[in-house]
């Protein structure tokens, strides 16, 4: 029964919705909406699971002295000033904004500007032709840096182009071509889930 | 449907018929002119003698209109006048028409018929693999290094982290995660090695916790499952990678694997983890993110063997023929594919018009 009832749950709203898809009644998008706006629910109230499980990990790891737990302390003083400003002064202005807006958009544009220096990094190591295929990739990566750089178009006037139809043609050829096949492989998925036959992800193994 | 077609004297032409495909909620209406005007006031009535309600005032640009606001069964009539600096006027009535409910939207057929014949394949490989048949299938290398990856780090002594993306479960991507999750927890735990699982959304994290626990408890090893290994870091995206960076730092995990759906992200996690000296294996469907793993991991799953992970790691007979099918499917509509290219080149426009779904 544990693993019966969520089969048939998934099973009769999976298709249900499939059908939907394709039968424009009213009941049926209502129905559709309903079933969105219940997941939309069950999403506000895993707000509460996300805190609880924050306090209860870094209680325990300060309970357990366990390596770094002085930092749980910080992050749980953090998410109380956090919510106690919102709850005090609410979303807008005051001192949750402040925080907001000096502390945590900083500290995440700064973890943004990280990419900067990893994707020069992984293009070094990408771009060192040791194969065929490394070398293809390289000479195509070359060919759009310098085709989207002003010196590429006073080196030859047709480098833009060249990149044009490099992004427009073979790189887009390739990115419908795995675009075709995750979608191919998706639906494939959906009915091993919609079946029954794939239950790893509700823990379940074997048909 | 009813189509009324009128021709008006200020060369107007007026079409309202009942908007195809829908739950019979709405009337469309069409209308062209010769001259330009500055605006259109479109009129509904109920009776030819009663007098029309303006419903609302629409630019001179626009040229359609769906009036929503009717109720299903009732017959309409509609009427515009235009307004502008060329000499305007009412047009004549166009109807009755009265919005009807279809009970199939035909403008979908040929979807329908794409997901009955990609259905039609995985089952047919299905039944087979049932009746015993061995099916061969391709071997991917990135799900074949998995087990190795996870011996890897059972040796070195060290944990084994999974990174489900960012998304929520509504994500395909995130399922096709879980469904992997359930087989690498299943190595892990029989090593005995730490498994840790860092999530970006608390639904996601309340499945995970589940499905390793189960995983755990089928290889027989349920002392094994840590609950605190399994947990929740935060929704905003930096924080998260911020997180998961120090966890591979402290950590130091012998084997990452990013599995699941992932933005700009991406690239932050796979060099970190390639600093520590992790092996990684990850996998996604977005294009736009696949460079960067294929550029820092040492194997990337791309687009349909993220799907197919965990059937191929099952080895199910079952599970293998649900990818089978997937593959016969893939080649028929290479198949047609290929003839719309010809159709298109040759200018019939024959295959091209019936994937059309407007």
């Amino acid at each position: 029964m544990k693993q019966t009832l969520p089969l048939i749950i998934v099973f009769g709203f999976g298709f249900f919705v499939i059908i939907a898809f394709f039968i424009p009644l009213r009941g049926f998008q209502d129905a559709s909406q309903t079933f969105e706006t219940w997941y939309t629910g069950v999403i506000a109230f895993f707000v509460f699971v996300g805190i609880f499980n924050i306090i209860k990990v870094n209680v325990n790891k300060i309970q357990r002295r366990l390596r770094d737990w002085q930092y749980s302390i910080i992050l749980l003083l953090f998410l109380a000033l956090m919510m106690a400003a919102g709850f005090i002064g609410g979303p807008e202005g005051g001192l949750f904004d402040y925080l907001f807006e000096h502390m945590q958009i900083p500290l995440g544009a700064t973890m943004f500007s990280l990419l900067a220096f990893f994707v020069a990094s992984a293009a070094f190591r990408a771009f060192r032709a040791r194969t065929p295929e490394a070398t293809l990739l390289l000479i195509a990566a070359v060919l759009v840096m310098i085709g989207r750089v002003p010196i590429g178009y006073y080196l030859w006037h047709g480098f833009p182009d060249l990149v044009e139809w490099l992004m427009n043609v073979p790189n887009t050829a390739a990115k419908r071509g795995i675009l075709f096949g995750a979608d191919l492989g998706l639906i494939s998925m959906a009915l091993r889930v919609l079946l029954g036959i794939e239950r790893s992800y509700m823990g379940g193994g074997r048909e | 449907m009813l189509l009324i077609l009128l021709v008006l004297s200020n060369q107007v032409v007026l079409k309202a018929f009942d908007t195809p495909n829908d739950d019979g909620s709405s009337i469309t209406l069409k209308w062209q002119s010769d001259a330009a005007y500055q605006s259109y006031e479109i009129f509904r009535g109920l009776n030819l003698s009663d007098e029309f309600q303006k419903i609302c005032d629409v630019d001179g640009s626009t040229t359609t209109y769906v009036d929503t606001q009717i109720q299903g069964g009732i017959q309409y009539y509609y009427m515009i006048k235009a307004i502008g600096a060329a000499e305007g006027g009412r047009s004549e009535t166009a109807g009755p028409v009265s919005g009807e409910a279809q009970i199939f939207n035909v403008g979908r057929t040929n979807i329908a018929i794409c997901i009955i014949i990609l259905f039609s394949a995985v089952i047919y490989y299905i039944t087979r693999a049932r009746r015993g048949e061995k099916l061969y299938v391709r071997k991917i290398p990135g799900i074949t290094a998995m087990e190795e990856a996870i011996g890897r780090a059972t040796e070195m002594g060290k944990p084994v982290l999974y990174v489900p993306g960012i998304m929520d479960i509504d994500e395909p991507e995130t399922i096709a995660s879980m469904s992997i999750l359930g087989r690498v927890a299943e190595k892990t735990a029989e090593y005995g090695t730490p498994l840790y699982v860092p999530t970006s959304k608390a639904m996601v994290m309340s499945m995970a916790q589940q499905v390793v626990k189960e995983a755990a408890i089928r290889v027989g090893r349920p002392d094994w499952f840590n609950i605190d290994n399994v947990r929740y870091l935060t929704d905003d995206q930096f924080g998260y990678v911020s997180a998961v960076d120090g966890i591979m730092v402290r950590e130091k995990p012998a084997t990452n694997f990013y599995l699941g759906k992932f933005y700009a992200e991406s690239l932050i996690l796979a060099e970190t983890g390639f600093s520590t000296g992790a092996i990684q294996i990850a996998g996604t469907a977005l294009p736009d993110q696949l460079p960067f793993f294929v550029a820092a991991c040492d194997y990337t799953l791309i687009g349909e063997e993220l799907y197919a992970a965990s059937a191929y790691l099952s080895q199910e007979p079952v599970q293998l023929g649900s990818l089978k099918g997937q593959d016969l499917g893939k080649l028929i509509f290479a198949i047609v594919i290929i003839l719309g290219v010809l159709d298109r080149l040759i200018g019939l426009d024959v295959v091209w018009g019936l994937f059309s779904t407007s």
